[in-house]
């Protein structure tokens, strides 16, 4: 207990931590995100994610974007366990065959209004993986997809920056 | 050991062994070839003398040229530092081969993939349901990874038969393939009995995106962007194990400086993955301030990739014949600077995690593996090495890491803890890895040399982080690939899991599986 303390108070806030310029950028980001989100989704805005056959390393991003040092929630956008909670559908992945039952079964499960936004190049059209015989190639194909974060994969900056001007326009 | 030796060992062990032929191509890899009647006596005998699990086993469609379907089992050899493997040619009107699953228990999953890729069926298999083609929704007949597969043709769908156990107060629990966290697909079926699982059975597949069909008929150049994306948090090793592979075909001997180079990011892939487990494991056990302190030193990691390379995920550096991004006095001075910091956090993290009681408690004695089964399933890597098994490529097949004084990480209780000491030891020996490898790096060295493009095939292999990224490889003349055969260490490592948690209640599921955390999109290609 001693040991986590001490290292709390020595750590200080650690969003502070990284590059000058890059914590700059983010805080102004995310104050108008966070104002933005209270206006227009009563608070907070719910994410649920779908990983529909991706490698992995756009998982790791948002994952990353959730960290102490991007630390996402602060700005009011949280992830949720359970789609029914969710305001949108966050779609990783070129849409594997045997993955697209399931993407449309989260879709389906969620609340109105909702909106779907996909990450990463895969997402988009399929990426690499695109002539694959066992990919649908691209979640636009099955679901109405209103925004799209580029990227192989989008750093969590990115992922933060195209949310926003997503949610400003 | 050279082929007569090797030649003469099986025939100790299997008196009426007769080879069809026989060659040493590199000088780690032996070939063998040997009749359809001859070849599961021979993979047995070399399973027992080595001793080997099957590190690999697969299929190659050669009708259009040879008129045949080949299969390759490979084994290694860590005594003599190298790799051999058996090959048999069978015709394409009959296609099945003698089933080697029940007597080597690794090879079940790769003869379940050869039938369901290709066709060829392994007779005598206790199971052969599909692994990655859902029988819901790919119609039976159809196998993409035969050359003359075009489009998938109509036909029967049918429903996956999950093994059942039955009995009073015996419940399923479902799980799975969407999850509550931000991970990968994969259905999960537990038995329970009260509190504890007495069956996990996983299903995977999920994720499948027809890898390897996508690697033939490309460039070397652009298959090793597309490797990888195979595992996106093992992105280095997998092209590191491409880029061997075809380096050895096209006969190229890379530059001292590329060597040392690549090991330095194949060890920082290492730590930033070992650290995010550690944080993953903290987590799951309800730890959440170290969690967030090892995401935080995970991030330091990769930004410090990101400056070192362009890459939080280290792509775009290897490249066929040494590497495109060269480490110079700047960025060698910013990684040890950087690593300085890093050993002093992460060993403060360390403290925090064995100075909690309760924590450690939690991890002591769960999701044990033992090591027998662990052999006999033919575990590999890390998870292997927790249970007690010394396995680890760097070790065996040292190249820079012989002057560098490589150890070995080992644990012998195969539990959560075990496998949490391993993640640390290693974390900490990647640090001095690399401090010594950046050390030998000479001002404007070399870095790449050029290629000749040629037909040919080899193996590629490299220590991942999660333990041995093996890459088979075929070209043609042009350089172009003809089959390119994947194995992760997931593969293989899976089954582990599936034994780890007998026993253990569900709430310590997500332990057990931070604990291993194998990777879907390696398992699923
Ligand atoms: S977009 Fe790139 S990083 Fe994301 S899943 Fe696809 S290959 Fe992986």
């Amino acid at each position: 207990m001693i040991d986590i303390l001490k290292n709390r108070i020595l750590k200080g806030i650690v969003t502070r931590q990284i590059e000058p310029e890059l914590a700059q950028e983010i805080e102004a980001v995310g104050a108008e995100l966070r104002s933005l989100i209270q206006q227009r989704f009563g608070r907070s805005l719910h994410l649920r994610e779908v990983d529909t056959g991706s490698c992995a390393a756009c998982e790791s991003e948002i994952i990353a974007a959730n960290n102490p040092i991007y630390d996402l929630q602060r700005f009011g956008i949280n992830f949720t366990a359970s789609p029914r909670h969710a305001d949108a559908l966050l779609v990783t992945g070129p849409v594997s065959k045997n993955m697209l039952a399931a993407l449309k079964k989260t879709y389906a499960a969620m609340p109105e209004p909702k909106f779907v936004v996909t990450c990463g190049d895969c997402a988009l059209d399929g990426g690499s993986f695109k002539d694959s015989y066992y990919v649908e190639g691209g979640v636009k194909k099955i679901l109405p997809v209103v925004l799209h974060i580029p990227g192989c994969p989008p750093s969590p900056l990115v992922i933060i920056k195209t949310l926003l001007a997503f949610l400003v326009a | 050991m050279d082929i007569p030796t090797v030649i003469a060992r099986i025939r100790n062990n299997f008196p009426e062994f007769s080879e069809l032929a026989s060659a040493q191509n590199y000088a780690d890899e032996l070939n063998i070839k040997v009749s359809p009647q001859d070849f599961k006596h021979t993979c047995l005998a070399l399973h027992k003398i080595l001793p080997s699990p099957v590190m690999m086993l697969f299929a190659q469609d050669e009708r259009a040229g040879e008129g045949i379907f080949r299969i390759n089992s490979v084994f290694v050899d860590f005594k003599n530092k190298e790799w051999v493997m058996v090959s048999m040619d069978i015709p394409p009107e009959n296609p099945c081969f003698d089933s080697l699953a029940k007597s080597i228990y690794s090879a079940s999953l790769f003869e379940r993939e050869i039938w369901e890729m290709f066709g060829v069926e392994p007779k005598g298999h206790p199971d052969l349901r599909r692994l990655r083609l859902h029988d819901e929704v790919w119609p039976k007949g159809n196998y993409p990874l035969r050359k003359d597969f075009q489009k998938v043709e109509p036909g029967d769908l049918s429903d996956y038969k999950f093994s059942r156990v039955e009995g009073e107060g015996i419940f399923e629990v479902p799980v799975g393939p969407v999850h509550a966290g931000i991970i990968g697909p994969g259905h999960f079926r537990f038995s329970v009995a009260g509190e504890p699982i007495i069956s996990l059975e996983t299903r995977l597949g999920f994720s499948h995106r027809g890898v390897e069909k996508i690697f033939e008929g490309k460039s070397c150049l652009e298959a090793v962007r597309i490797s990888e994306c195979v595992s996106g948090d093992a992105s280095f090793a997998h092209s590191l194990a491409f880029t061997q592979a075809a380096e050895k075909i096209f006969g190229i001997q890379i530059p001292a400086a590329a060597a040392y180079s690549r090991a330095i990011f194949l060890e920082l892939e290492r730590m930033y993955n070992h650290v995010n487990d550690l944080g993953g494991i903290a987590l799951d056990a309800g730890f959440s301030f170290p969690a967030a302190y090892a995401s935080v030193i995970k991030e330091v990691i990769l930004q410090l990739n990101a400056r070192l390379s362009g890459s939080r995920y280290l792509r775009k550096i290897n490249a066929i014949g040494g590497i495109s991004i060269g480490l110079d006095e700047t960025k060698k001075q910013m990684l040890l600077s950087s690593l300085k910091e890093l050993k002093r956090d992460f060993k403060e993290l360390v403290k925090i995690l064995y100075s909690s009681v309760s924590f450690m408690d939690r991890i002591d004695t769960t999701g044990v593996l033992r090591k027998k089964t662990a052999e006999d399933l033919g575990v590999t890597g890390l998870v292997a090495r927790a249970s007690g098994i010394p396995t680890d490529l760097r070790k065996y097949f040292p190249g820079v890491y012989k002057e560098a004084k490589f150890r070995m990480a080992i644990q012998e209780s195969g539990d959560v803890l075990a496998r949490l000491r391993v993640r640390i030891f290693e974390f900490e020996e990647s640090c001095r890895l690399i401090e010594e490898f950046s050390g030998k790096l000479i001002k404007g060295e070399e870095i790449k040399v050029n290629a000749e493009l040629k037909g040919g095939s080899a193996l590629g292999y490299t220590e991942g982080w999660r333990g041995p990224v093996l890459y088979w490889l075929k070209t043609d003349t042009r350089g172009l690939v003809t089959r390119c055969k994947i194995v992760d260490p997931s593969f293989l490592n899976w089954q582990g899991l599936s034994y780890a948690v007998l026993g253990n209640i569900i709430p310590d599921f997500p332990l057990c599986n931070k604990s291993f955390d194998l990777s879907y999109s390696g398992n699923d290609l």
